[in-house]
């Protein structure tokens, strides 16, 4: 399908420093057999929804991470991909794949881009629906799931100050999708003070007021951080 | 690609566990859509069939009834979003003479492995037929069951003789309605007689020509061929009715599951002369010549959407469990599960 004005931006600019003394990026580490990434970058390459899917990586790995496609991703699907720069931090990816999707495909009030943490593979096409729906009715979604450990809070990190309901409390996942130029020109606003709070992209359109729509996500689209997570994920792709 | 896969891994219980699908050059990948209970699921989710089979086969997939589009096709014979009908029986040879269905090397899916309660399936060209966009797509889930029933009446049309006044069916349940439905329809000037134990399913067969309680069959009632759709305990009773009252070198086709032996009297096979079949599963050309048969007979299709019964959004094994407990409580119909992975 083709212009359909719809966009999976796939964020693999971490660096990986939590993974202990594992040197590359955790994107880059292998489970069953194939790379994190590609397995990401999969589910979002099948699905017919997507103009283009535009993968970002530190400016280090760009060539690795196009090496990587060209042998995983068979050949009729890469001309869907594009492998680009991201930014230092997490929005300023997204705003450079929003930059991109601008100088290569064209950009206009209904423009829709789904992001994805790259180290999430266990995303389902479910999960990548229900957001461009949303997005699109909405424009702006968030996957989550119900919180399930109790969450305290504390400013001084020593005493608890509060403990949140934990009914109303939800943790968040990606896919995360928005109208990609209420989204820019929201985050063009803000101050720079504002932006140094910003620990997720939604946070942008909730800092505005603006509505984000919550997506069901599932307990086992787990983000591969530190090193338990990949021994995790090599048990969930164990079935027989 | 990770795919999510919902295996039954022991009765009643579902777990979620991922496989990586992988794009070989010659499978196509689909992504199911509509998934259609059957019997068959539920005697592995009931843990109706036996220890041995249970161990032998489980954790495995459910599922060998169902619709779904492909998402990706390297040979280019299907576009992206084509809705198509997946075929669950995968031959691995060909055989001059053996059907598909029947070649003891062939595997099937939701009994020899994965069926398709999973996030996509990758199969061969050859096991997925297009279907029409306007078809309701909670009738085109069931297309499996039904081109199980067409692939008797065929194989029936081939072995029995030609007087074909009345044909009598055993059994009120889906194939049963499904079998005559279509009886109806290949056969239109063949009087087509529905014998059942449930007079409120009896009054479902509004296309029958006549439908009798199986204890109160009329007097000196008789046939020229039978099709027994009841299966379980009540086969081998179904089977001797029908010896019973059918006339000599009459045809009988045998098409429900028993778990267990279902003795026959075999001294009136004998003496009338009879022959008796047995049908199971369907191949490529079954669901060809169904689909067929719907483009020319468009009401068919109307009966076929009232027998679909409860429809159920599945988004979690929660959701699963709940379709197949439904499943089970249904008075009549096809349990349909809304696939959303």
């Amino acid at each position: 399908m083709s212009d359909t004005n719809i966009f999976a931006v796939v964020l693999a600019g971490g660096s990986g420093n939590r993974m202990g003394n594992i040197e590359r990026p955790k994107q880059f580490l292998e489970i069953g057999g194939k790379p994190i990434i590609i397995h990401s970058i999969e589910k979002f390459v099948v699905h017919d929804e997507f103009e283009a899917v535009i993968v970002l990586t530190p400016k280090p790995w760009t060539s690795h991470t196009r090496d990587l496609i060209e042998k995983y991703i068979p050949g009729p699907m890469q001309g869907k991909l594009a492998v680009t720069e991201g930014g230092v931090t997490r929005n300023e990816t997204v705003m450079n794949a929003i930059k991109y999707i601008e100088g290569n495909y064209g950009l206009d009030e209904e423009t829709v881009i789904v992001t994805h943490d790259s180290v999430r593979p266990f995303v389902s096409n479910r999960m990548i629906e229900e957001n461009i729906r949303y997005a699109k009715l909405y424009g702006a979604c968030d996957t989550v799931v119900p919180a399930t450990d109790t969450i305290v809070e504390s400013a001084d990190g020593t005493v608890i100050d509060s403990i949140p309901e934990r009914k109303t409390l939800y943790q968040g996942q990606t896919p995360q999708s928005f109208n990609a130029v209420k989204l820019r020109n929201i985050y063009n606003a803000l101050t720079e003070e504002e932006k140094q709070t910003l620990t997720d992209a939604c946070k942008i359109m909730t800092m505005k007021g603006e509505k984000v729509y919550m997506v069901q996500g599932d307990t086992a689209n787990i983000k591969i951080t530190y090193p338990v997570d990949l021994k995790l994920a090599e048990a969930l792709i164990g079935g027989i | 690609m990770l795919n999510k896969v919902y295996q039954l891994i022991r009765p009643r219980q579902f777990e979620v566990v991922y496989k990586d699908i992988s794009f070989a050059k010659d499978n196509i990948i689909v992504h199911p859509e509509y998934l259609s209970i059957c019997n068959a699921d539920q005697r592995y989710y009931q843990g109706l069939r036996s220890e041995s089979v249970l161990r032998d086969k489980l954790p495995m997939a459910l599922i060998h009834e169902a619709i779904g589009r492909v998402v990706y096709d390297p040979g280019g014979e299907f576009a992206p979003g084509c809705r198509v009908v997946m075929i669950p029986n995968t031959p691995m040879e060909k055989d001059p003479i053996v059907a598909e269905n029947y070649l003891r090397s062939s595997r099937f899916r939701a009994s020899g492995f994965d069926g398709f309660m999973q996030e996509y399936v990758s199969m061969a060209p050859d096991r997925l037929i297009p279907l029409p966009e306007d078809m309701n797509p909670c009738t085109a889930a069931f297309t499996e069951i039904v081109s199980v029933c067409c692939h008797t009446i065929t194989r029936f049309c081939r072995m029995a003789h030609d007087r074909r006044r009345r044909i009598a069916v055993w059994g009120d349940g889906n194939v049963g309605y499904l079998t005559s439905l279509l009886l109806h329809y290949l056969l239109p000037e063949t009087e087509i007689c529905v014998i059942g134990i449930n007079e409120y399913k009896l009054n479902e067969f509004s296309f029958a020509d006549r439908v009798y309680l199986s204890d109160t069959l009329p007097e000196g009632f008789s046939f020229d061929h039978a099709f027994e759709c009841v299966g379980g305990g009540g086969a081998s009773k179904a089977i001797n009715q029908a010896i019973d009252h059918i006339e000599p070198e009459g045809t009988i086709a045998i098409m429900g599951v028993s778990e267990d032996p279902a003795p026959i009297n075999t001294r009136m096979v004998l003496e009338k002369g009879l022959r008796i079949f047995g049908s199971s599963r369907s191949g490529r050309e079954d669901f060809l010549k169904l689909l067929e048969t719907y483009r020319e007979y468009p009401d068919m299709l109307n009966y076929l959407e009232k027998i679909v019964g409860a429809v159920i959004e599945v988004r979690n094994v929660a959701d699963a469990k709940q379709a197949f407990e439904t499943d089970i409580h249904k008075v009549m119909g096809k349990t349909i599960m809304v696939w959303q992975q």
